[in-house]
């Protein structure tokens, strides 16, 4: 039974690098706007699009 | 007048407005003005027109160009230094309000700035809060240039007073979901940990596996206790502190007896603790705090003159225009207002012609022509060409403004407000501590090894957790229901004001007429120019809100001059223009027949008009009043008391006694200050007042009442400070919201009763002296979501009864 020892440990590891991982996430200011996100992800498609369409007219894309 | 129909619509590819008569065609393309043309050019030179794909006109009309010194006071280091939030001589960083962005081609086009100014570095949107925030090279470009950039292509950013002021908060939020994150975390691995005890598995026993899982959901319970519930701890001394008995104080006390005992029995190896219930109270706890604080990110509800007040005015010093921040203004200043600006303190027109529009202070937003010589005061916006002014009164000293220098701003967040719960909590505090006591005398006398083991099953069990999340899920489900409404709370007590308030103050104008025009039309033969002058001219000497309209509709008309002029209060006017006999007013005015009944006072008012005893015809005026007034009042004068307060003439005495019964009472011609007084007056007389108000001039009123709503047209773009902020077009749900706030402290009674109920039983097992760590493991949870259901529910419910979204 005392593999019990190692896979609480084990457990207990995987759970707070959960825990770390959503401090981090919380820092960096993910919760912060939960709007816009959804709305630009969409934009690139659009330019790509038309990078395509007007080959000769270039487009900065970075 | 001939009517302009319009066959059909051509519509302005950049705003989507009405084009009118001529549109402007450019590239194929049609534009309502030059603005929108020019915003065009730019992007498509720019290769930025995807903008116009994403959205269909998501353009904006810039119909007010703006004058080309009005941002040169961003070149002042001193006002730049408090602007930007970051500066290291090469790049800087700012965060602006832009109010006019509404969809996602405006995110686009503004996160792609880069395109247009190449010192930018990147700028990112936040839509929901309307900021954007830019990085870019101070030596390539300015934040001038960035600024009139944005107003360029339709997006000015709203830069004020309050902006150099007041400091930028740092939001609590985060601290919260770190709370909420850690104490998640150890609430389901203690869960996790204890399941062997709950099923009373030997084995775990035999193998010292129960003394390593005590320790550990210690650790695990350690984090809980120092960080997770910190704040109860503070509030709970700090309410101490000033002899105040909050909700904290039996939550902490439970809180700190939970851990204490529960590490007692784990070192003395005599018991498993309590610490699952520990980090499942805690859990709750935050979640329900989270849950109330619901926020609405565009709507400020603190705003006061400094939100609309411009950073800057031109002053001529030495016959040189500079800007000068409005602060140091001096009594004396000569300064410069341009076309859209305001007027920033109490000044004399000098030179120039002055339309000066309240709509700021009054809600009216029919402009004021002064002459020289004549006090403007602060708050006003010039229309039209460029004026000179001699400041008279320093900014914070006009009249507007001092209002903000009473009493009721100084003490800013003073809480004042009793809600329910602070009320309950302290009698709950001490029945328990009485139990608590009495329970560990009797067990001293009769077993004292049970003793203390009574006293502190009593506190744990005790701890109010289900009474501590009835109110704000209760609360905080009643304002995101209120918010889909369009009637914005600021803060979750808000609610349960509102539900007792017994009298409501009603400011006029703007508040219950609306700012926009009234239509007006007119009836009959079409009228000669000359006519057209006559009736103009006699309307001008009236000041009541009919003859003002029937002159505002008239405006290009030349004026000439009167003789023998009379009017009749309420009635009518009469009077010479040269030779011409001119009467306007009602029918029975100009026939003196009182047979012929007057309209119906609800839908539209006739003016008619007599030249040389000749009836030309009749203004047909629409009243401006809001949609569902007369339904609305007549409703609520059954319920509370009505007052209406108006900064205007009582030219409209009649109808509004007539809307508002005769048991209301009115008053004309009341100053900000006098607003103010008037609601300290009632309160005295101990009600519970409400007022309903939109403009500056109400800012004093809706501070000092109860209940502060503020109506306003465009959310996001002008309220004074108040308690709620109502779109303009649910007025006519005034009463519903009253009886939705009254329901939902129904709501929060009923299950402190639940609540209550819980204690009782958890109680009979404590004061026994035999509380076990699975009873308080099942009992505390299960109250919690029993009450978090039940409210949630119930005022779910209410609302759709009461015919809310």
């Amino acid at each position: 039974m005392s593999v019990m020892y190692i896979l609480i440990g084990c457990s207990l590891l995987m759970a707070i690098g959960f825990l770390i991982a959503f401090i981090w996430f919380v820092k960096s200011g993910q919760m912060d706007d939960v709007y816009t996100p959804s709305v630009r992800i969409l934009f690139d498609d659009i330019e790509n699009k038309t990078t395509n369409s007007n080959k000769n007219e270039p487009i900065k894309n970075d | 007048m001939a009517k302009i129909t319009h066959e059909q619509k051509i519509t302005c590819y950049h705003c989507g407005d009405d084009c009118d008569h001529f549109p402007i065609e450019s590239e194929g393309l049609s534009f309502c003005c030059v603005g929108c043309k020019n915003v065009y050019a730019i992007l498509s030179n720019n290769n930025l027109c995807d903008y116009y794909n994403l959205e269909s006109n998501p353009g904006t009309a810039v119909r007010n160009p703006v004058s080309k010194t009005k941002f040169n006071y961003l070149d002042d280091e001193q006002v730049l230094s408090k602007l930007i939030d970051f500066n290291d001589g090469h790049i800087q960083k700012i965060t602006l309000f832009i109010p006019v962005m509404h969809c996602s081609s405006c995110i686009w086009l503004l996160e792609s700035l880069y395109k247009l100014d190449k010192g930018i570095a990147s700028s990112r949107v936040n839509f929901l809060k309307k900021n954007l925030s830019l990085t870019f090279k101070s030596d390539t470009t300015s934040l001038r240039k960035i600024v009139e950039l944005l107003s360029s292509i339709g997006y000015e950013p709203a830069i004020n007073l309050n902006d150099v002021e007041t400091q930028v908060k740092k939001s609590e939020n985060k601290r919260l979901s770190y709370q909420i994150g850690v104490a998640g975390f150890c609430f389901g691995n203690i869960m996790l940990i204890s399941f062997p005890e709950y099923f009373g598995l030997d084995e775990f026993a035999k193998e010292n596996f129960s003394r390593m899982f005590g320790f550990l959901n210690m650790i695990l319970a350690l984090p809980v206790f120092l960080f997770s519930a910190q704040d109860y701890f503070i509030n709970a001394i700090k309410g101490l502190r000033k002899n105040h008995i909050g909700i904290d104080v039996p939550l902490a006390l439970g809180i700190f007896v939970l851990f204490t005992r529960s590490a007692y029995e784990i070192i003395s190896h005599t018991g498993i603790g309590y610490f699952d219930t520990l980090a499942g109270l805690v859990f709750f706890l935050l979640i329900g705090k989270w849950f109330q604080q619901k926020t609405f990110d565009t709507l400020s509800f603190e705003r006061d003159y400094k939100s609309y007040f411009p950073i800057a005015v031109g002053v001529i010093i030495n016959k040189t225009e500079t800007s000068v921040p409005v602060n140091n203004l001096k009594i004396g200043d000569r300064i410069i207002i341009r076309n859209n600006e305001l007027i920033p303190a109490d000044s004399i027109l000098m030179n120039g012609d002055a339309n000066i529009d309240f709509s700021f202070v009054t809600g009216e937003s029919a402009t004021v022509r002064k002459v020289l010589g004549e006090i403007i005061y602060a708050g006003g916006r010039q229309i039209g060409e460029t004026i000179e002014l001699e400041v008279t009164k320093k900014v914070s000293q006009s009249y507007l403004t001092q209002l903000w220098n009473s009493e009721h701003f100084a003490k800013e967040n003073e809480n004042h407000i009793q809600t329910f719960q602070q009320t309950v909590s302290r009698y709950f505090t001490f029945a328990l501590v009485i139990i608590a006591l009495v329970s560990a005398i009797w067990w001293l006398i009769f077993d004292p090894s049970l003793s203390l083991n009574a006293f502190t099953s009593v506190l744990i069990i005790a701890c109010p957790c289900a009474l501590a999340l009835s109110s704000p899920f209760a609360l905080g489900t009643a304002m995101r229901i209120l918010g889909r409404n369009k009637f914005y709370i600021k803060s979750p007590e808000v609610v349960e004001q509102i539900a007792k308030t017994k009298s409501i103050v009603f400011d006029k104008t703007g508040t219950i007429t609306q700012s926009n025009e009234a239509k007006i039309e007119f009836v009959g033969n079409s009228l000669s120019e000359k006519e057209i002058q006559i009736i103009a001219s006699l309307s001008k000497h009236s000041v009541h809100p009919l003859s003002k309209k029937i002159f505002s509709f008239f405006y290009q008309s030349k004026v000439l001059p009167v003789t023998n002029f009379k009017e009749e209060t309420g009635k009518g006017l009469q009077g010479f223009v040269g030779n011409d006999e001119v009467k306007i007013g009602s029918y029975k005015f100009l026939f003196s027949d009182e047979s012929v009944n007057s309209d119906s006072p609800d839908l539209f008012t006739k003016v008619y008009v007599m030249i040389n005893n000749d009836l030309r015809g009749y203004f047909k005026i629409e009243h401006s009043y809001r949609k569902g007034l007369t339904p609305l009042i007549s409703q609520l004068k059954k319920h509370f008391s009505l007052y209406l307060l108006s900064g205007d003439n009582d030219g409209d005495r009649k109808n509004m006694q007539e809307i508002f019964g005769d048991d209301a009472e009115l008053f004309f011609k009341q100053s900000p200050m006098g607003k103010l007084n008037f609601i300290e007056q009632l309160q005295k007389q101990h009600k519970h007042v409400m007022m309903i108000g939109d403009g500056l001039n109400d800012a004093g009123a809706l501070k000092a009442s109860n209940v502060g709503i503020s109506v306003s047209e465009n959310t996001s773009h002008f309220s004074p400070a108040s308690d709620v902020i109502m779109d303009a077009s649910v007025f006519n749900n005034t009463y519903r919201f009253i009886q939705f706030a009254k329901n939902t402290t129904k709501v929060i009674k009923i299950s402190f009763m639940i609540s209550l109920f819980y204690n009782i039983i958890g109680l009979s097992f404590a004061v026994q002296g035999n509380l076990s760590p699975l009873i308080a493991a099942i009992l505390m949870p299960l109250s919690s979501v029993t009450v978090i259901a039940f409210t949630t529910i119930a005022t779910t419910l209410y609302s759709k009864k009461g015919g809310l979204e």
